[in-house]
């Protein structure tokens, strides 16, 4: 075995550890913060098995998009909401998670059946590298045109609706409940920072 | 990278020098295995870009210092060394011999990793900066792309650090940190995907070669002079370099995310802002300056003495001399940063949004399109 070839394998066995590891943690973890941070890291060792396949230019998208952009928001979320509170006792806790489990582990093992049953080429088809943005480019431009389309719209949408969402005070009712909607919804759900104003 | 001597240069080279293959020739002569040989080519420019990014800080503390002394008409550092050179070292070996204080009812594991995941991703970048045709770590071909992703990394080091030391200056300063860098990034790639559009590739290599030829008339800043000053005003702002240096806003947040940060861990942020500093500036200087590029062809003054391109010798010199205008270059546009640190007021917050989704936003796309127009209309100047 050469170095490369070796180091290639310590490489993906440290990667593959990391994301199995990781992803158990994001979902098993009680702290909601630690797991966004875990989410983060098994997104960049995803990153890493790409590079890993000779994909460097997806393995930068991919951290890119998913680490730069959709776990820095869960983060936001999360920070922005941070309250310290208990949640009350959901009923048959015990129940829901062996329910949970056990779906889990059916998929998992029919996951395994498909791994173990199909029969993988596998030399694989020889990675292109560097031409490998070339190629995305190609594709997203012809065969891939209308999902590519597609999912642009779909993010105006959600672009637009988060807007709505952010900005009631261009509606005077409430999108959900009808009630009328007043400017300072937000804040005065919570205790105010400042002291109220008294009228003269 | 240079870090052999220059007396192991093998002659008949046309890309330039290319030390490893250097390195490997004569350690194969000394009958290793060409395995063997590259596994010990492999740290030594890592090391040696790690040892350049230190000093490049040391440099700039210095700068800082004082260009900032003369700035306020003060005379700044003097007695640690001539001109109070070695005043970056005393402040480094201070920060290293403070106690590292892990705040009571701080997360301490989220503590420790955030300084971490703030510095590491910005010494990786150091990756793609070329100061020469062979002179880098890795000729990657996702090169710039891999720098911009790299950066979007920052911010969840940043959000770490500010929930982790359970201060309330401390969050507002990490959210503030991650909003601020979020914003700048699509600027800031926009004006690099404009560049990268005249020179038909992502590698910085490659940018740079587009950019030789005519010397200083062929550098982009005349082709991109709109992407070159959103490129700049984003740099500052995704390195909190003032005006926009709102994250640790002494005057609100005390210091922001830093607030509870002392000895190495806070030295980590230092570090990591500063190398951010100058591996922008370089990257400037790789986008729009041309790069290593003399402002005269080389290829024109190496004809002008009659020897060949190839020849040892002028391998060197011409080498010496990338690396020389590339660092002059970076050092002048960290000079305009201290400069302009010393100088202007920092923005506010609704300031400094505005400025990046409704100006710098809508002003970087209008240059991707004139740029794509203008590839169109004259593919012999940009880039066919």
């Amino acid at each position: 075995m050469t170095i490369a070839s070796s180091t290639q394998l310590i490489c993906f066995v440290a990667l593959s550890a990391a994301v199995a590891i990781g992803a158990l943690g994001v979902v098993l973890l009680p702290n909601i913060v630690y797991s966004a941070f875990l989410l983060g890291g098994v997104f960049l060792s995803v990153a890493g098995l790409y590079l890993l396949l000779n994909a460097s230019f997806v393995a930068a998208a991919q951290i890119l998009v998913y680490v730069g952009a959709v776990n820095v928001l869960i983060l936001f979320a999360i920070m922005l909401v941070n309250k310290q509170e208990n949640l009350a006792a959901i009923p048959g806790l015990g129940l829901r998670r062996v329910l949970s489990g056990a779906v889990c582990a059916g998929l998992f093992t029919l996951l395994l059946r498909v791994a173990f049953t199909t029969p993988w080429a596998t030399p694989g088809p020889t990675p292109v590298g560097e031409e490998a943005t070339l190629r995305i480019g190609e594709h997203l431009f012809s065969d891939y045109l209308l999902p590519f389309e597609l999912a642009s719209v779909l993010l105006l949408m959600a672009m637009i609706g988060a807007i709505v969402l952010a900005r009631r005070d261009v509606f005077s009712a409430d999108v959900a409940t009808g009630e009328p909607v007043d400017q300072g919804l937000i804040e005065k759900s919570r205790t105010p920072l400042l002291l109220e104003k008294t009228n003269p | 990278m240079v870090s052999a001597t220059p007396a192991v240069v093998s002659p008949g080279l046309s890309s330039g020098l290319d030390l490893e293959a250097s390195f490997t020739t004569v350690l194969e002569g000394l009958g290793m295995s060409p395995g063997a040989a590259h596994l010990l080519w492999l740290p030594l420019p890592m090391l040696l870009v790690l040892v350049a990014a230190v000093v490049g800080v040391l440099v700039n503390v210095w700068l800082e210092r004082k260009i900032s002394a003369a700035v306020q008409q003060r005379i700044g550092p003097e007695y640690a060394g001539a001109l109070g050179i070695l005043q970056p070292m005393a402040d480094g070996l201070k920060l290293l011999f403070k106690e590292d204080i892990i705040p009571a009812r701080a997360d301490g594991l989220l503590f420790t990793l955030g300084p971490v995941l703030v510095l590491v991703p910005v010494i990786l970048s150091w990756l793609v900066v070329p100061f020469g045709q062979n002179l880098l770590i890795s000729n990657v071909g996702v090169g710039i792309f891999l720098w911009i992703s790299l950066s979007s990394i920052q911010p969840i080091g940043l959000l770490m650090a500010g929930y982790a030391s359970n201060n309330k200056y401390s969050l507002l300063g990490g959210l503030r940190a991650a909003a601020q860098s979020i914003s700048y990034e699509i600027p800031l790639a926009l004006a690099v995907l404009a560049v990268v559009m005249m020179s038909n590739s992502l590698s910085t290599v490659d940018i740079v070669d587009q950019q030789t030829g005519a010397g200083i008339l062929s550098w982009n800043i005349w082709r991109q002079p709109v992407g070159f000053v959103i490129f700049w005003i984003c740099a500052l702002a995704e390195c909190e370099r003032l005006p926009f240096d709102l994250p640790e806003a002494e005057e609100e947040l005390v210091a922001g995310y830093q607030t509870e940060y002392a000895g190495m861990k806070f030295a980590l942020f230092y570090l990591g802002s500063y190398i951010n500093l100058v591996l922008s500036a370089l990257l400037v200087s790789v986008l729009y300056l041309g790069g290593w590029g003399f402002p005269l062809p080389v290829e024109w003054i190496v004809g002008l003495t009659g020897q060949p391109i190839d020849a040892p010798l002028v391998q060197v010199i011409t080498a010496t001399t990338g690396i020389v205008m590339t660092v002059l270059k970076a050092y002048l546009l960290v000079f305009f940063a201290i400069l302009l640190r010393w100088t202007v007021p920092r923005v506010r917050i609704d300031q400094l949004l505005d400025l990046g989704w409704k100006f710098l936003l809508p002003v970087a796309l209008v240059n991707l399109l004139v740029t794509a127009g203008l590839k169109l209309a004259f593919p012999a100047i940009f880039g066919g």
